[in-house]
């Protein structure tokens, strides 16, 4: 089992390291250089004494391992547009992605989970007909198409709904307030993925169902509830562990566009800002946070599910 | 044989939206990029049926052209994406061992990148241009196809018409290509519909951010952020484009799934 989990977290690094290196090498081979050094303004000196202070001016090489040197002591280097250190900006956002990718996460297994078990066990009834066509219909949808129409419906014709933002100015400390702002950029993030939980649930539902343990539980006259909660559903359930693994990413690349079409203060929008500003170090540590996470999240359910599952602990 | 309705559907609306987008604006006759400023955000009417935009174009002739572009991008950036996952899922599948390893964790290192600043940061940083956007919505989408790639091929490997094809003194590149690809078609034509809506809804995503195609060039993800600034006076601006683009995943993803469901 340890020597499992090292051997994970060694992949994991190196998966990093391949991200990092990547990324950092792209926007470093790219013309035009930082949004700073783009003012037509600026004197040819003024722009070398620029490129001097951010370390521009340096060969590749050196920038990069003074990237890595500065990594192992926390510092991600300063924000080309706020002057602030990076590694903080990012992080002061983070709570409020955090926020907005975990609602949308507890939300898409809330959803999908009930859902899938019931059209797993009426497998072509109309419910479950219904359920296929409502999830295929939610997976076409351009998410931030959906969060315009929201936004029209919600904010512009109705009125009840807030069209963005965190907080209303003036109501900051009040729970409503934050409830109200967060139903719509919730709803947009956890429905994609709640459709695709559901799928997966059902299929696996579906076939837990007849196999030839339940078969002979049920002949045994085991009662239906106690049949689902423990023959089917743990059996079931497990797969469930690797798609919400896999939607991590994807849960925080469209928090990048919710938060953009819901100005929402998180750490997506942040990311589509410095990508748009030319913000080397903060698209640099945005790449590593998010990266981390991924990593971080699949290396965690890698461990859950080589711990649940014994037929894995075996290998 | 006639094609199940599963498939016919799809098809036809699939067909529907290459003419309208090819076809219409011959029929039409209205130049889409013609700026009428006297006559901005006008409602429906006889000669624009859908109205204008916030430039006074024609919003038919602007959904017609801006399909050309969205359904091109989509499909070439699909085909790149095929190209490479085929290429890499193939050679981790046939050679196994080291190269296999070394290719599957290239694999989740793509999967662990946070795409889309990726790709925002990379065209704001080299300038968006059409061929480049195909680049990058294809460089980044070609990992689920690698992954399926790899295990079928793996899973060929060690048929037995492999085997006599080896013995027959075939070299690799030949074995793959004559008798592994034709095994693949099923599983890339579903990978290619499927992939077709991702890619257009990333061309719309990154265009509406406005680093995808770029104004005057119409697509359907720009012409919603010019009707963005309008959601409150002219709905109908934002609802047009997203409708088109719906249609068009809904096509593609209903192909895909009737083709996957017919396989089994």
């Amino acid at each position: 089992m340890i020597r499992f989990v090292v051997q994970r977290v060694l992949q994991g690094l190196v998966v990093l390291w391949i991200v990092t290196t990547t990324t950092f090498v792209l926007i470093r081979l790219a013309p035009g250089g930082p949004g700073i050094l783009a003012d037509p303004k600026l004197s040819p000196t003024e722009r070398r004494a620029i490129e001097e202070r951010l370390g521009l001016d340096q060969p590749l090489p050196v920038q990069y391992l003074a990237w890595h040197r500065n990594l192992l002591r926390g510092d991600l280097g300063r924000s080309y547009l706020y002057q602030t250190p990076a590694a903080s900006t990012v992080l002061q956002r983070v709570p409020n992605t955090l926020l907005l990718a975990g609602l949308a996460l507890v939300l898409s297994l809330l959803l999908a989970i009930p859902l899938g078990v019931y059209a797993g066990r009426r497998t072509g009834s109309s419910a479950d007909r219904g359920l296929e066509i409502a999830s295929f219909v939610v997976l076409s949808l351009p998410p931030f198409w959906f969060g315009i129409v929201l936004i029209i419906l919600f904010a512009a014709l109705w009125h009840i709904l807030p069209a963005g933002g965190a907080t209303t100015p003036g109501l900051e400390g009040s729970l409503a307030d934050r409830i109200r702002h967060l139903v719509l950029p919730v709803t947009v993030l956890a429905l994609p993925g709640t459709a695709e939980l559901l799928r997966y649930v059902r299929s696996s539902v579906w076939g837990a169902t007849g196999a030839p343990h339940v078969v002979t539980a049920r002949a045994k006259g085991l009662r239906e509830r106690h049949l689902v909660r423990r023959h089917i559903l743990r059996n079931a359930l497990l797969p469930v562990v690797t798609v919400v693994g896999l939607q991590a990413p994807m849960l925080v690349g469209g928090a990048a566009i919710t938060e953009t079409i819901f100005s929402w203060p998180g750490m997506g929008r942040l990311g589509v800002e410095a990508a748009l500003g030319r913000d080397y170090p903060v698209v640099m540590a945005i790449t590593l946070t998010v990266a981390v996470a991924v990593i971080g999240v699949n290396l965690l359910l890698d461990v859950v599910y080589h711990w649940a599952d014994p037929r894995i602990r075996l290998e | 044989m006639r094609p199940p309705l599963r498939v016919l559907v799809p098809s036809l609306l699939l067909l529907f939206l290459l003419l309208f987008a090819w076809m219409g604006p011959v029929v039409q006759g209205v130049d889409p990029d013609t700026l009428n400023l006297a006559q901005t955000v006008a409602p429906a009417s006889a000669t624009h049926p859908l109205g204008t935009d916030e430039s006074g174009r024609d919003v038919l002739a602007r959904l017609e052209v801006g399909g050309r572009v969205s359904l091109a991008v989509g499909m070439v950036a699909t085909a790149v994406a095929l190209g490479l996952g085929t290429m890499v899922g193939g050679l981790a599948g046939w050679r196994g061992g080291w190269t296999d390893r070394v290719l599957m964790r290239l694999t989740d290192a793509a999967m662990a990148v946070p795409v889309l600043f990726v790709s925002l940061a990379f065209l704001t940083l080299f300038g968006s241009r059409l061929p480049l956007l195909i680049g990058v919505i294809g460089a980044t989408s070609w990992m689920g196809i690698a992954r399926l790639v790899r295990a079928e091929v793996a899973a060929m490997r060690e048929a037995e018409f492999v085997l006599a094809a080896r013995a027959l003194g075939r070299d690799g590149g030949g074995i793959f290509l004559r008798h592994l690809l034709p095994h693949l078609m099923p599983t890339l034509t579903v990978a290619a519909s499927v992939g077709v809506a991702w890619a257009i809804m990333t061309e719309s995503a990154l265009s509406f951010l406005g680093l995808g195609v770029q104004p005057p060039s119409a697509s359907w993800g720009n012409m919603l952020t010019g009707a963005q600034t309008y959601l409150y006076s002219a709905p109908r601006l934002a609802v047009w484009p997203g409708v088109m683009i719906l249609l068009t995943t809904l096509a593609c993803n209903g192909l895909g799934e009737a083709l996957r469901s017919r396989r089994q």
